[in-house]
């Protein structure tokens, strides 16, 4: 049995292994699935400080090994989800799960963490500044230093609970954006969000998702990830959860062998509703086979290649 | 803990007419569904293309077999249409709420194109529990009509197609209509467009199943979400596929 734990600011975690955001409604969803208690700990759906019904349909796209979405941040609230999904997690889940914030600005992100930062089942909070899918905030946020700093700064400024900063890929130079909100107060970050993307329906021409445009995910971009992880985990002394298109132990270990302290498993969760025991399995029989005891070991090991 | 996920045997695979397939699956996981209505989401192969499940609705079950009708619409209905008997199918079963409001003593179930299968499942077993049934099928042509006979084995079973060369000429409205079919309720199956002009027409007594593009099929990915006068909204793969007429938003 190789120990899989792992320290992350805010999240003391049994295993590397969170199920992302948008992946795994507010986690109660999956405990008719399995004990949801064997993850290292989970990123909730993404919340803003109004209810949104997101997207029209079709949000739903498929690609070469991955999935196109636009659904464009639907929850209920962050009101509605401290009263009614907080409290159906905590029926089923003992441990501290991260809070995902959107917003269209500055300050809705503010109000939303500053109510979620009380949360005892939080443990730390995930600014979404990366969606590529909402037409006010959310990705413009991420692609610009400036303003990935600013939010970041305000956020801190109202939360007790470490903050994650979740980055878009879909930028020239990611290293930029990662040093401005480590600078700006972040504890660490997640990436990476969805390539933006696009379906057409070859008799129509019309575009097949609604919002036209939607985030690409799953195994496509899993060698994209690696390499943004690679880059990001070198320039910035905070610790980078790794995800895009993890589908295997064997992604997941390659993953923090780019430089990822922990993972996220996103679009595996919808293939296969098992998927994040599975890939807890795999990585231990991976690792014993591999010969390591300690999965902390593994962080960066691709580094000392220059 | 309910299970969900079974390894299904396929027993057959044949062309009822062209493009459009009935396929019967055996396992233990046929045990759990709990409803007509509800479905299966079914992983087409092992690899990662193509990606995602393929939510299919259920024609009929028993406790260790699900048959459903598909028709070749892509990539992943072609690669299905393709498997041979004996070949295991990973399956999610059991998915969405199915047909549960049952308690009416006569009903019509009304069926456009390929939305018809999970009809005859439900006439099954609302026959067995002494409800007048009729049935109503809407087809484009007389080239695309099946199950028919199969129906009429069951009830009394009236056709409309689109282009009038068989049974009514119109669509299923004009079908009940012409055929002056009394009903205490009503539920449906079929193309949004279908679906739409019932409860235009009969806005207080029905069931209708919806279909939506899926990410997940078990309430996941809020990629099938859609608004109802109920609630801010329904995920079509948890609270649906059946909705209730008089809480259906038309082109919502």
């Amino acid at each position: 049995m190789a120990n899989l734990s792992v320290k992350l600011p805010g999240l003391d975690m049994k295993n590397p292994v969170i199920p992302a955001s948008g992946t795994f409604g507010f986690g109660y969803e999956f405990s008719k699935f399995y004990d949801i208690n064997v993850l290292g700990s989970m990123s909730l759906k993404g919340t803003t400080l109004e209810p949104r019904y997101g997207n029209p349909l079709p949000r739903i796209a498929e690609g070469p090994s991955g999935l196109l979405n636009a659904i464009g941040l639907q929850n209920p609230g962050v009101d509605e989800v401290i009263k009614t999904e907080l409290v159906k997690l905590r029926e089923v889940y003992s441990g501290k799960a991260i809070a995902n914030i959107g917003g269209s600005c500055v300050d809705d992100y503010v109000q939303t963490a500053a109510k979620l930062t009380k949360e005892d089942c939080i443990g730390a909070l995930e600014l979404n500044i990366s969606c590529p899918n909402v037409h006010a905030g959310g990705m413009a946020m991420g692609t610009d230093p400036a303003m990935a700093a600013e939010v970041t700064r305000a956020v801190k400024a109202v939360i007790t609970k470490p903050l994650y900063v979740k980055l878009s890929p879909n930028v020239t130079d990611v290293v930029a954006i990662a040093k401005a909100v480590e600078e700006a107060g972040a504890d660490g970050i997640s990436m990476i969000n969805t390539l933006v993307g696009m379906r057409f329906d070859i008799h129509s021409g019309k575009p097949i998702i609604a919002n036209k445009t939607g985030g690409y995910s799953g195994p496509a971009i899993f060698p994209v990830a690696l390499r943004m992880v690679y880059q990001v985990s070198q320039a910035v002394n905070i610790p980078v959860i790794g995800m895009g298109g993890i589908s295997t132990g064997r992604d997941a270990i390659e993953m923090m062998i780019a430089g990822a302290s922990a993972v996220q498993v996103g679009c595996a969760n919808l293939v296969d509703p098992y998927a994040c025991p599975r890939i807890i399995q795999e990585m231990n029989d991976e690792l014993d086979a591999m010969g390591i005891e300690n999965i902390t070991d593994i962080i960066g090991k691709s580094h000392q290649y220059k | 803990m309910k299970n969900y996920q079974d390894f299904l045997t396929i027993n057959y695979n044949k062309e009822l007419i062209p493009g459009l397939f009935e396929m019967e699956l055996e396992g233990e996981g046929a045990s759990f569904i709990t409803a007509p209505g509800q479905f299966i989401n079914i992983k087409i192969n092992d690899s990662l293309q193509p990606y995602l499940r393929r939510p299919m609705s259920i024609l009929d079950y028993d406790d260790t077999h699900i048959k459903l009708i598909y028709r070749i619409r892509g990539e992943g209905t072609k690669i299905l249409s393709e498997k041979k008997p004996g070949e295991k199918l990973d399956v999610l079963i059991g998915l969405g709420n199915g047909f549960t409001d049952t308690d009416y003593n006569e009903v019509i179930v009304v069926g456009g194109g390929s939305g018809t299968p999970p009809m005859y499942g439900l006439a099954k077993r609302l026959i067995a529990k002494g409800v007048k049934v009729s049935a109503v099928l809407g087809f484009n042509g007389s080239y695309d009509v099946f199950y028919e006979e199969e129906f009429k084995k069951l009830c009394p079973t009236y056709i409309s197609t689109m282009d009038g060369t068989y049974g009514t000429k119109g669509t299923v409205i004009d079908a009940i209509k012409e055929n002056n079919l009394s009903f205490d309720h009503y539920y449906a199956c079929g193309p949004e467009p279908m679906l739409d002009a019932l409860v235009k027409n009969f806005p207080d007594n029905g069931s209708l199943s919806f279909e939506a593009r899926m990410g997940c099929g078990f309430g996941a990915c809020m990629g099938c979400s859609c608004k109802v006068k109920t609630k801010p909204y329904k995920r079509i793969c948890v609270e649906g596929p059946v909705l209730s007429s008089d809480e259906v938003i038309i082109n919502g």
